[in-house]
């Protein structure tokens, strides 16, 4: 019985075939990679705005707000009762026309700065917002100083040493 | 009986690791050389206690045995018997013995392979660690008792979170708490070395394994329990910025910085107080991050039990260890020698470049996590910081260090140049913009550049490989002869570089994802991703525990099926839960991702995703530590290696 | 001489900065000690976000009734408060605090103060058998399907409550039941 040989493997017809399967589903994938579209967390069809624009801002919006009964998730990740009624009210007040500034305001006026993901800068979060430029500057100049230390001139010689010195020399 | 058999092991584990705390650091100060030589024996036989307790449990557990207060709140009789195993340590009281086992672990191991280490170091690394360990195991039997008992037994357990009932999430905490508690043992080294008041290339020699192989395991750790999200969730979420994520993630950036830095202690005997205080830091990182989600203080989906009388014995034991430890660096570090000047533009400086950014996103990582607290405590302001705060405040800090980390390994010790960085790495920066450009065509700005940089790293890491074996520049024999010769450590981090790039390729790949959100009646088709998706079924099925609503779909590309997808809601009575069950088929390159929701008037809601290189995103976390991994194979790592006849040599 | 001075300092300088993280580590411990023995004795809840609508006048709304008493509007609410300060409780019949609440809801009714209750996306039905199993201790109750109004004063969950003055303004609330020693501490001679 003929055995498969190594170098022949590859060129038998399955395995072609399966390659060649195999190589235009990952171009599917690569070409999928330039055509799709930002992603949803809702858990709903019914919910989504009709326009995609329209929906799309909404998302945008809600991703930013905090869902106050969930621990940690924005609204539109949660599927919580009260998540699902404040993605609702964003989508209305988005399809009404409202500007993002505006809808923000209106949920910070009821639920608190807490509500807001990513806190406004104001002197009271400043020190959170520059903590990266902070930390660099701090870093630098912790080695900075090493470096400093490790080359501190050597002390200046003494008189008596400096006539050893020329003594030796 | 077992559960008291448990309950004696631990209390002599404690009390062995107490001895073992004061026998070593004492017998190291007097130059004691049977005390010394007791430790490592005080140590194993901790560890052999230790796992004698964690069996009683595990047996206990096995057997449902409700008398047990701790099985009777997380067990029942209907728990799969996995589960029932695994779910000892799903909870606050079983944590903290893992916690304890662990600890042991690493100071048997210490024990047993440190047998080349001086006998004061050894005694001192041991004495630190025993002493760490006397502090939580006092901790677990004094407030967070597995082994209490309560009489009469309840007949049934009140069951487990069903959410926790998982193989992903059953693993997590174990490969998760070998690299958080790993990192105990460079922190002993550390706290040993400033005791004895010098730190020497061998030091850096002998800790540099250790802090691997906890990187290893954390990074496993941490990318387990982002792909556990990932498929349990249901909607393809992976990273949160969860406070408790947070909290692994920050001595993961630490040890990082530590593993480099051990380095350059090794190779050029400088940069020792930052390598010690990343040592200390990173372990400190892990205790605290232990206390936080414990203490209440964290909003957090994940925290344990909400006890602030157990914060604050857990924020004694901390002031103990992270206290001290701190005042003696305060004390001992101005007096350590450094050698090796070094000029900015060297593999010296690259790594000081590296260990400041690192610390950096850690700085950004602790600060974001714990301001709502503090405000809330000094400002009495109330104010959340969530994803995408972080996702704003980091990504400026990892670009520097993307772009440096692929060409770092190329600069020589003490001084280099910049050209010859361009001369060796111009092709894999040539790739990454061409790559990136062909992105831009049709993707949003930051994917397209993201795939930029993932090019660059998986490219630029290798490029010291491709230098060193002078691949296409020599015969193809005389490569293949040079990469038998190069160090297996080379190999090791270009492959753990790369593995970084792989990840933010997935990242990249992910926030580009289809997807769509249907109703569907069985027979419905949708077109989603480039695939023919079908419903074809929705029926009921039961469970160990559960009772599950089962859809089929169908996917299928161009007639040809290449899969059938089953995913489910299941209903956990006993607790009143419902958990989705999320289907996926991967080929490694993409994700087919299906969940079934609400159902209502004969049709399900359905989420269809492709997930494009999706499992890149834990695919680079475990090519990361398969390249640590592979490194600790490195010859010159193996601190066993010389012949046993030297022994061990009194320091 | 001038280079050992200075090397002196520069150890001196050194000193104080190894001393560095020491004093983070001992700053962060004494903060978190703060933070632990205040929620302790309850002064400190990381949990509790405030409600910003405190202090501020009450939203505006107009809610249908649960038959067979009568709807209210805020309108309604700012006339009674005139008279003598409204508690304006938020329940449910699916919410397990809020049956726990009841009994001390009742005592307040018996102190003689002014109940409003609001029932938050209930069922009518369960929402009566709530009321005729624990008892019914509010003077008028008002029903919000669609939560919008629950979502204007800025609530979260259920229980909720807010204490409405003369003035018309939200001066108290609570997120969770008002139990006795709320009525005992808190709301002492306030109703």
């Amino acid at each position: 019985m003929p055995q498969r040989q190594g170098k022949r493997f590859f060129f038998e017809k399955k395995n072609q075939k399966t390659f060649v399967l195999w190589a235009s589903e990952m171009a599917v994938v690569l070409l999928m990679l330039f055509a799709a579209g930002p992603a949803s967390a809702i858990s709903d069809p019914r919910e989504m705005l009709a326009n995609p624009q329209q929906e799309a801002r909404a998302e945008q919006i809600g991703s930013q707000l905090r869902c106050l009964v969930c621990q940690n998730e924005s609204i539109e990740d949660s599927n919580a009762a009260l998540a699902h009624d404040l993605r609702a009210i964003v989508r209305q007040r988005v399809s009404a026309g409202e500007t993002d500034s505006q809808i923000m305001a209106w949920m910070v006026a009821r639920y608190g700065t807490f509500v807001r993901l990513k806190p406004p800068l104001s002197l009271a979060t400043a020190l959170l917002w520059f903590t990266p430029v902070l930390a660099l500057l701090v870093g630098a100049a912790a080695a900075l100083l090493g470096r400093r230390r490790v080359q501190e001139a050597p002390q200046p010689l003494s008189d008596a040493e400096h006539v050893r010195l020329a003594e030796i020399a | 009986m077992i559960p008291e058999l448990g309950h004696f092991a631990l209390a002599v584990a404690c009390a062995l690791a107490f001895a073992q705390a004061i026998i070593g650091i004492w017998g190291a100060h007097r130059r004691d050389m049977r005390l010394m030589a007791a430790t490592p024996g005080l140590a194993i036989s901790q560890f052999l206690a230790l796992a004698g307790a964690s069996l009683a449990l595990v047996l206990a557990a096995a057997g449902d045995d409700f008398s047990v207060v701790n099985i009777a709140e997380n067990s029942a009789i209907a728990k799969p018997l996995l589960y029932k195993i695994t779910g000892t340590w799903g909870n606050h009281e079983g944590s903290i013995l893992l916690w304890g086992l662990i600890l042991g672990i690493c100071g048997a191991l210490v024990a047993g392979f440190g047998r080349n280490l001086p006998s004061a170091m050894r005694a001192r690394v041991l004495g630190v660690l025993g002493g760490t360990s006397a502090g939580f195991l006092l901790f677990c039997l004094l407030t967070s008792n597995p082994f209490l008992r309560s009489f009469p037994a309840p007949v049934d357990g009140r069951g487990m979170n069903p959410l926790l009932q998982d193989p992903g999430l059953a693993f997590h905490p174990p490969i998760l708490y070998m690299g958080y508690v790993g990192f105990a043992v460079p922190f002993a080294f550390a706290v040993a070395a400033l005791l004895e008041g010098r730190i020497d290339a061998a030091w850096g020699r002998w800790v540099r394994p250790w802090a691997l192989v906890s990187w290893c395991f954390l990074t496993c750790g941490i990318a387990m329990g982002s792909w556990w999200a990932y498929y349990e969730l249901g909607w393809g979420g992976y990273w949160f910025w969860d406070p408790v994520e947070n909290a692994s993630l920050m001595p993961w950036l630490t040890g990082t910085a530590l593993v480099h830095s051990a380095i350059v202690v090794e190779k050029r005997e400088s940069l020792k107080i930052w390598t010690v205080l990343l040592a200390i830091g990173t372990f400190s990182l892990s205790l605290s991050g232990t206390f936080l989600v414990r203490s209440g203080i964290l909003n957090s989906v994940h925290a344990f039990a909400q006890d602030p009388a157990r914060g604050v014995f857990i924020l004694g034991l901390l002031g103990l260890v992270i206290g001290g430890s701190l005042l003696l660096f305060a004390l001992r570090a101005p007096l350590l020698r450094s050698g090796g000047i070094f000029a900015p533009v060297s593999r010296e400086g690259a790594l000081v470049m590296n260990n400041i950014l690192l610390c950096s996103v850690c700085a950004v990582v602790i600060v974001g996590t714990m301001y709502p607290p503090f405000a809330d405590l000094l400002l009495g302001q109330k104010i959340s910081v969530g994803a995408p705060f972080f996702n704003a405040t980091v990504l400026p800090l990892a670009i520097p260090l993307f772009a440096a980390m692929a060409v770092g390994p190329l600069l020589p010790w003490k001084r280099g140049r910049l050209w010859p960085l361009v001369e060796h790495a111009w092709w894999a920066a040539v790739i990454a913009m061409i790559v990136a450009g062909v992105s831009l065509i049709g993707m949003r700005v930051l994917p397209a550049l993201a795939f930029g940089v993932a090019a660059w790293l998986i490219l630029g890491s290798f490029a010291e490989v491709v230098e060193r074996t002078l691949l296409f520049r020599a015969p193809m024999a005389n490569s293949v002869r040079r990469a038998r010769g190069l160090p297996v450590a080379v190999l090791g981090a270009a492959i753990a570089h790369a593995g970084m790039g792989v990840t933010v390729a997935g990242i990249a790949g992910m926030s580009l994802a289809s997807n769509k959100i249907v109703e569907a009646r069985p027979g419905d088709h949708f077109k989603v991703g480039g695939y023919e998706w079908t419903l074809i079924s929705i029926d009921d099925a039961t469970g160990p525990n559960y009772a599950a609503r089962v859809a089929s779909i169908a996917v299928t590309k161009d007639g040809r099926q290449i899969a059938l997808m089953h995913p489910s809601r299941r209903n956990f009575e006993s607790q009143n839960q419902t958990t989705t069950d999320v289907a996926i088929r991967t080929n490694l390159m993409r994700d087919l991702y299906a969940v079934l929701g609400d159902e209502r008037d004969g049709s399900a809601v359905l989420r269809l995703h492709v997930n494009t290189l999706a499992p890149w995103i834990w695919l680079g976390g475990v090519i990361m530590a398969f390249g640590g991994g592979l490194s600790l194979a490195d010859r010159r790592l193996r601190v066993g290696a010389p012949s046993r006849i030297r022994g061990a040599v009194p320091a | 001489m001038n280079g050992q001075d200075a090397a002196g300092a520069g150890i001196a300088r050194r000193r104080l900065l190894m001393l560095a993280p020491l004093g983070v580590a001992v700053a962060g411990g004494a903060a978190f000690w703060t933070m632990l023995s205040r929620m302790q004795r309850g002064t400190f809840d990381p949990h509790d976000i405030g409600n910003p609508m405190l202090g501020k006048p009450v939203p505006a709304f107009n809610l249908p009734a649960l038959a067979p008493n009568n709807g209210f509007s805020s309108a309604d609410l700012l006339a009674a408060a005139k008279t003598k300060p409204v508690v304006l409780n938020f329940f449910a019949s699916w919410c397990i605090p809020c049956a726990e609440e009841a009994a001390s809801l009742a005592q307040l009714e018996q102190q003689g103060a002014q109940l409003w209750g609001i029932a938050y996306k209930d069922d009518p039905a369960k929402t009566r058998a709530f009321l005729d199993r624990y008892g019914n201790p509010y003077q008028r109750i008002a029903v919000d399907a669609t939560g919008n109004t629950f979502i204007d004063f800025g609530l979260f969950g259920v229980p909720e409550s807010f204490l409405i003055d003369a003035t018309g303004t939200l001066a108290w609330h609570i997120a969770g039941p008002i139990s006795d020693s709320v009525i005992g501490g808190q709301l002492k001679g306030r109703i």
